[in-house]
């Protein structure tokens, strides 16, 4: 840590990143899922990780967000914030979010509900129970909707939108928490091209003023964002790079292709 | 939504309301104004039984917000009930004074019959109605409180969290049922003569405990709607329909889960507390898990998730079973199972879901 | 020795005893007869030889005849001068005839007269019963033989039991002969010989050691020690230290045999849930009422073959296996398939058919509670010393439960239905895409979890009353016990069933059944807590979906 540490809980990237992965290693019932991976991410970035099935991808979202506690190596939220001693909503609050690979909204509330709980506010039971939307948090709500394109659906129930609604819906969850860095999983899973394509500018647009990890399969939506690339495999970091390096990458096409 | 929105939008809950607003008011009317006989006179019989259904209907209400809201199956909600209702009584006992069976005006007759020497210190200050009132809604809170907490907090969920709620009221059943606890043991305590200094088995004392269970179940209602449409309610269903999912947006689950737990535990105490001087005993068989699982078919033939569905789930069921074991007593368990399997199968929300998806269906 | 120079009638007895079989039963009647007479008309002093001469034949109306004089209640009557056995009753003696224990009907008390002995002669009888007895074909008899000796023992009781030793084979007679010469050399004026016996005695669990041990160290009235020297009284207190902690050891067997055999009977209640909710995740409270059919499946069997009690019980495992197995396919199949994925609808519905089954029992067979009679064998105890009687009934569910396990086990990890099973259990979907037919295996393995229920059922008619609520007893421990050694792990049902059994009996003494029941549940009920999934959880990423 350096000399002159900021105040605790607010996150330090005066080095440039903003998460810090060291020799983290998870593994279930002796199956390595992630295997002694480093991994750095710079504040604003957007990064997107590949991978074949099994490469440890979403067990990395889960290390990040404490879902999963790995068996050994830190992780760093800025320089000062060690991430293995929060819980998810300790994470949660403190900035960092997460879309699921399967869309997961509340269904049986309203798109409206759906946002207004992921607001960025006391999550504390007794402020819920008092709780009422100020003018200015309607606003943020507004502007949201507006952005995911949803305006029109704001009092439907979540669970009547369509496939490629929810995903958006999610990210505009996301955007609700006002969150540092955003780890987004599979999010053009079932889209259609054009919603892929609407996709693609919105995360692009998102980008610097908060990091994004995006995990995708979808190699053309990832050229589309991507400046950089991380390609993970059995657990580690395989190589990085821009999307030309690594698809030119040996040891890449090896692993897609198998031998 | 508003109170009065919700009015509009469902009239089914505004005539269920005003059905239990005429029952609170009118019968104990009735029974002041005119005489002994008259056909407007309701018997004392019809009192309390009628007083009976509603403690059940708060009782079932109270596992709406767990189950229904929550998502929490609680299999042993029938122990906070239990609680409250003994805490109830045992103030009951201490009014018994020195006109019990052995005249003993420090100890209850039970204790005498064991022959111990003195009171039990944690019954003391079950003398003052203040106290017994706090510790009816503080006991069942605390235990719901240490309970929801260890189990909360280590993720407890599902089935599992249901047979370990059972298993609790269980272990409290075969506890109650020990002399050495100090509650009476096997025949609990009953006995009672007086309630603040009225009789207990006055007609007067009876109709007020009407009215009064039924002012407690129409303001419980009242509360626990507003929760269920304050920001915690949303949070509590969203809890129940994707917990990890919550988690993630940086609500505590446990915390919101604790809370909703401890407070339907209270809700279920002060059941427990109406239940008791109406019906004039209360022993251990309250603990049974059965009683636990005949709250959960109330709900779930009410309909679940909607609070007035517990209400009117609770008064039909217990209306069935003191019709049926008064006419076919063997019939009642093929009743009460039967409609377990007829409802989980083909009514999952209820008599009010039928209504709802009709209506749903129009639209 | 002294015991030598007693030896003659010994070799008198023996003498005759050897000659018996060539004895006709004519010439054999006769001499008993001849000899009853010699002892009804002997003066005292004959009857000694009359005695000797009644012990030598007639086996075994001659140790009858001879206890009763011994008894006082050898008798003549006045009237025929026919020597008869009276027994008391009110109103005076009922009779049999001492030659033949014909039954001579009742006479007055006065209508009779005593055969006298003399102390010498009582002290002579008392040596002959014994000897006769001693040297019957049956070993029990001669075990009785030994205690009766032991009883009142003299000089020469001792020489006789000390000279039979030699011959006995029975290792119990033996064992029986060495404590009563034991116990008696205790009495020896020699120091020497007291410390020899309280070694000897030490080795050994009985009553009537630790009592005449503990006399030895304690103080009479007076406060003077019963034993005057020090090294013997030491002796007797080390040796009571060493057969206290044999008797601990003893109580730490039983509390353990006690533990396991309630441990079979969780296990066994909980097993085929293990397979239902475990391998199924299907949550069955009508698990315990499928208990319930197999006991009075028990039952019903014993109705149908009252003359075969030991036989039915053998009968009524397959058929409860069958009935509860049917039972459960028809509540899977009915029900429970439409609600697969929602275990909280499952649970209530399952709850539904439990209490439904509760009262058509009740209607069936009466709210009372029916009793199940235990065969012989399975009856009584294995008495390993005055401290260890190991029940049958227990025993035997013991053995039974390991089998059910095992046969299980062998069914899970051997045949197409145990791979099916597994193969379900562990990816539905994959399974369904192989080509294995879910609904059929849905099936058989709820049949089988509940089938396993009812042979749980017949093991538990052994043990508790059979009635509609037997099986609410159980089903919250059965619960407890897989949840308590996680989930989907039959193993860890087994270690969980027998350690919560184990645990129970142990805190019983201190804690009373009631409440170390409820310290168990409430154990369980923080453990969970603890670890959520039980002692052996099944682990990796396809538990986390």
């Amino acid at each position: 840590m350096s000399a002159i540490a900021p105040k605790p809980g607010v996150v330090d990237t005066r080095h440039g990143s903003i998460l810090y992965l060291e020799d983290v290693n998870v593994s279930f019932d002796g199956f390595k899922a992630l295997n002694n991976l480093s991994l750095y991410i710079d504040a604003g970035e957007l990064r997107c990780l590949i991978g074949p099935n099994g490469a440890g991808k979403t067990t990395l979202m889960d290390v990040i967000t404490g879902k999963t506690k790995p068996n050994s190596g830190s992780v760093f939220f800025g320089q000062t914030i060690d991430l293995l001693q929060m819980d998810e909503p300790a994470i949660a609050q403190a900035g960092i979010c997460r879309k699921f690979q399967k869309p997961s909204v509340f269904d049986k509330l309203t798109v409206f509900e759906n946002l207004e709980l992921a607001l960025a506010t006391n999550k504390g039971v007794w402020a819920s129970l008092f709780a009422k939307l100020t003018g200015e948090q309607q606003d943020r709500i507004a502007e949201v909707l507006e952005i995911i394109g949803l305006t029109e659906h704001r009092s439907h129930l979540a669970g009547i939108l369509s496939h490629g609604q929810k995903q958006w819906l999610e990210i505009g969850m996301l955007l609700m928490q006002e969150p540092k860095v955003m780890l987004v999983d599979e999010p053009v899973a079932g889209m259609t091209h054009q919603e892929v394509e609407r996709t693609a500018e919105l995360l692009v647009s998102l980008q610097g003023e908060r990091s994004i990890i995006v995990v995708e399969h979808d190699m053309e939506f990832v050229r589309s964002i991507a400046k950089r690339v991380t390609v993970l495999h059995e657990g580690s970091v395989l190589t990085e790079g821009t999307m030309d390096e690594v698809q030119n990458d040996p040891r890449v096409i090896q692993v897609y292709l198998g031998d | 939504m508003t109170l009065a929105n919700g009015f509009k939008n469902d009239k089914l809950m505004a005539s269920v309301m005003a059905l239990l607003a005429a029952i609170t008011v009118l019968i104990p009317l009735c029974n002041w104004v005119f005489p002994v006989g008259s056909p407007l006179y309701f018997s004392a019989y019809t009192v309390s039984v009628l007083g009976k259904y509603l403690c059940f209907a708060l009782l079932g209400m109270s596992l709406d917000l767990v189950w229904g809201y929550c998502g929490i199956l609680a299999l042993g909600h029938g122990a906070f009930f239990a609680l409250g209702a003994y805490a109830m009584g045992m103030y009951l006992m201490r009014q018994i004074g020195n006109r019990g069976v052995y005249g003993n005006a420090e100890l209850p007759d039970f204790m005498v019959f064991l022959d111990w020497k003195e009171l039990p210190w944690y019954w003391y200050g079950f003398d003052q109605f203040w106290f017994a009132a706090l510790m009816v809604v503080l006991i069942p809170g605390v235990l719901a409180f240490v309970f929801g907490w260890l189990a909360f907090r280590s993720r407890v969920t599902g089935v599992y969290l249901s047979i370990i709620t059972q298993a609790l009221t269980y272990a409290l059943l075969l506890a109650f049922f020990r002399n050495e606890m100090g509650f009476g043991g096997n025949n609990g305590l009953t006995d009672f003569k007086e309630i603040i200094g009225f009789n207990i088995h006055s007609d007067n004392v009876r109709a007020s405990l009407l009215m009064l269970t039924g002012l407690t179940l129409i303001s419980a209602y009242f509360v626990s709607r507003w929760i269920t449409l304050s920001k915690l309610g949303r949070v509590v269903t969203a809890i129940r329909d994707h917990e990890m999912r919550v988690r993630f947006l940086g609500y505590r689950v446990e915390m919101f889960k604790l809370w909703v737990f401890v407070f339907a535990a209270m809700l279920a105490g002060l059941a427990g507390a109406l239940y008791v001087p109406q019906v004039g005993i209360i022993n251990p068989s309250e603990f049974s898990p059965l009683n636990s699982l005949e709250i959960v078919i109330w709900v779930a033939i009410g309909g679940r998730g909607t609070i007035y569905g517990a209400i009117v789930g609770a008064v039909l069921v217990n209306y069935a079973k003191t019709l049926l074991t008064g006419w076919m007593p063997e019939i009642w368990l093929f009743f009460l199972g039967t409609t377990f399997i007829l409802v989980t199968v083909f009514l999952p929300d209820g008599l009010l879901g039928l209504g709802r998806n009709r209506k749903e269906q129009k639209s | 020795m002294k015991a030598n120079s007693r030896n003659w009638p010994i070799g008198l007895l023996l003498a005759l005893i050897l000659m018996l079989p060539t004895l006709s039963i004519g010439q054999e009647e006769d001499a008993f007869a001849a000899a009853l007479s010699q002892l009804k008309t002997a003066s005292t002093s004959d009857r000694s030889q009359a005695i000797e001469l009644v012990a030598a034949v007639k086996q075994p109306q001659a140790v009858i005849v001879l206890q009763a004089l011994l008894d006082g209640r050898l008798l003549k009557l006045k009237s025929t001068d026919q020597l008869v056995i009276g027994t008391e009753s009110d109103i005076g003696y009922q009779l049999a005839d001492a030659l033949d224990a014909k039954d001579l009907g009742t006479v007055e008390r006065s209508a009779t007269q005593k055969i006298t002995l003399t102390n010498s002669l009582r002290t002579e009888l008392r040596k002959t019963i014994g000897r006769l007895q001693l040297n019957d074909a049956d070993a029990a008899i001669r075990l009785a033989a030994v205690n009766a000796l032991a009883k009142a023992v003299d000089e020469d009781g001792l020489a006789m039991l000390q000279e039979h030793l030699n011959s006995e084979q029975d290792e119990q007679v033996q064992k029986a002969i060495k404590l009563t010469l034991g116990l008696e050399q205790l009495n020896s004026p020699s120091k020497l010989k007291r410390l020899e016996a309280i070694e000897l005695l030490k080795a050994h669990a009985d009553q009537n050691i630790v009592n005449r041990l503990n006399e030895l160290v304690e103080k009479d009235d007076q406060g003077q020690y019963v034993e005057a020297d020090s090294d013997v009284r030491n002796a007797a207190k080390t040796a009571l230290v060493s057969i206290n902690s044999d008797l601990q050891l003893y109580a730490g067997i039983e509390t353990l045999f006690f533990g396991l055999s309630l441990g079979a009977v969780l296990v066994l209640s909980a097993i085929g849930l293990a397979i239902t909710f475990g391998v199924m995740g299907v949550i069955n409270m009508a698990h315990g009422e499928l208990m319930m059919l197999g006991a009075y499946t028990t039952y019903v069997t014993q109705q149908l073959m009252p003359n075969h009690l030991g036989l039915s019980i053998v009968v009524a495992i397959p058929a409860a296996f069958i009935i509860s197995g049917l039972a459960g396919i028809i509540i899977e199949r009915g029900i429970i398939r439409f609600l697969y994925g929602r275990p909280l609808e499952t649970l209530l519905a399952t709850f539904g058919v439990s209490l439904f089954l509760q009262q058509t029992v009740r209607s069936i067979f009466s709210p009372l509670n029916r009793s199940v009679t235990t065969p012989e064998w399975m009856s009584g105890a294995l008495q390993i010393n005055d401290f260890l009687a190991l029940t049958w009934n227990r025993f035997y569910i013991l053995v039974f439960c390991l089998l059910v396990f095992l046969l299980l086990l062998q069914i899970l990890k051997r045949t197409r239905l145990g791979l099916e099973v597994r193969a379900v259990a562990q990816n539905r979907p994959m399974a369904k895409a192989m080509g294995v037919p879910t609904g059929r295996v849905d099936a058989l393995t709820f049949g089988l979890g509940s089938g396993i229920a009812g042979v749980a059922g017949v093991a538990l008619s052994q043990i508790t009353n059979v009635g509609p609520n037997l099986g609410q007893a159980y089903i919250v421990d059965s619960f407890m016990v897989v949840v308590f050694g996680g989930v989907g792990n039959l193993w860890g049902t087994l270690v969980a069933g027998f350690s919560l059994g184990i645990a129970n009996k142990l805190l019983e003494p201190y804690a009373g059944a009631v409440l170390a029941k409820i310290l168990v549940l409430v154990f369980i009920i923080l453990f969970i807590q603890k670890r959520p999934r039980g002692l052996f959880p099944q682990q990796g990423r396809a538990v986390e979906g």
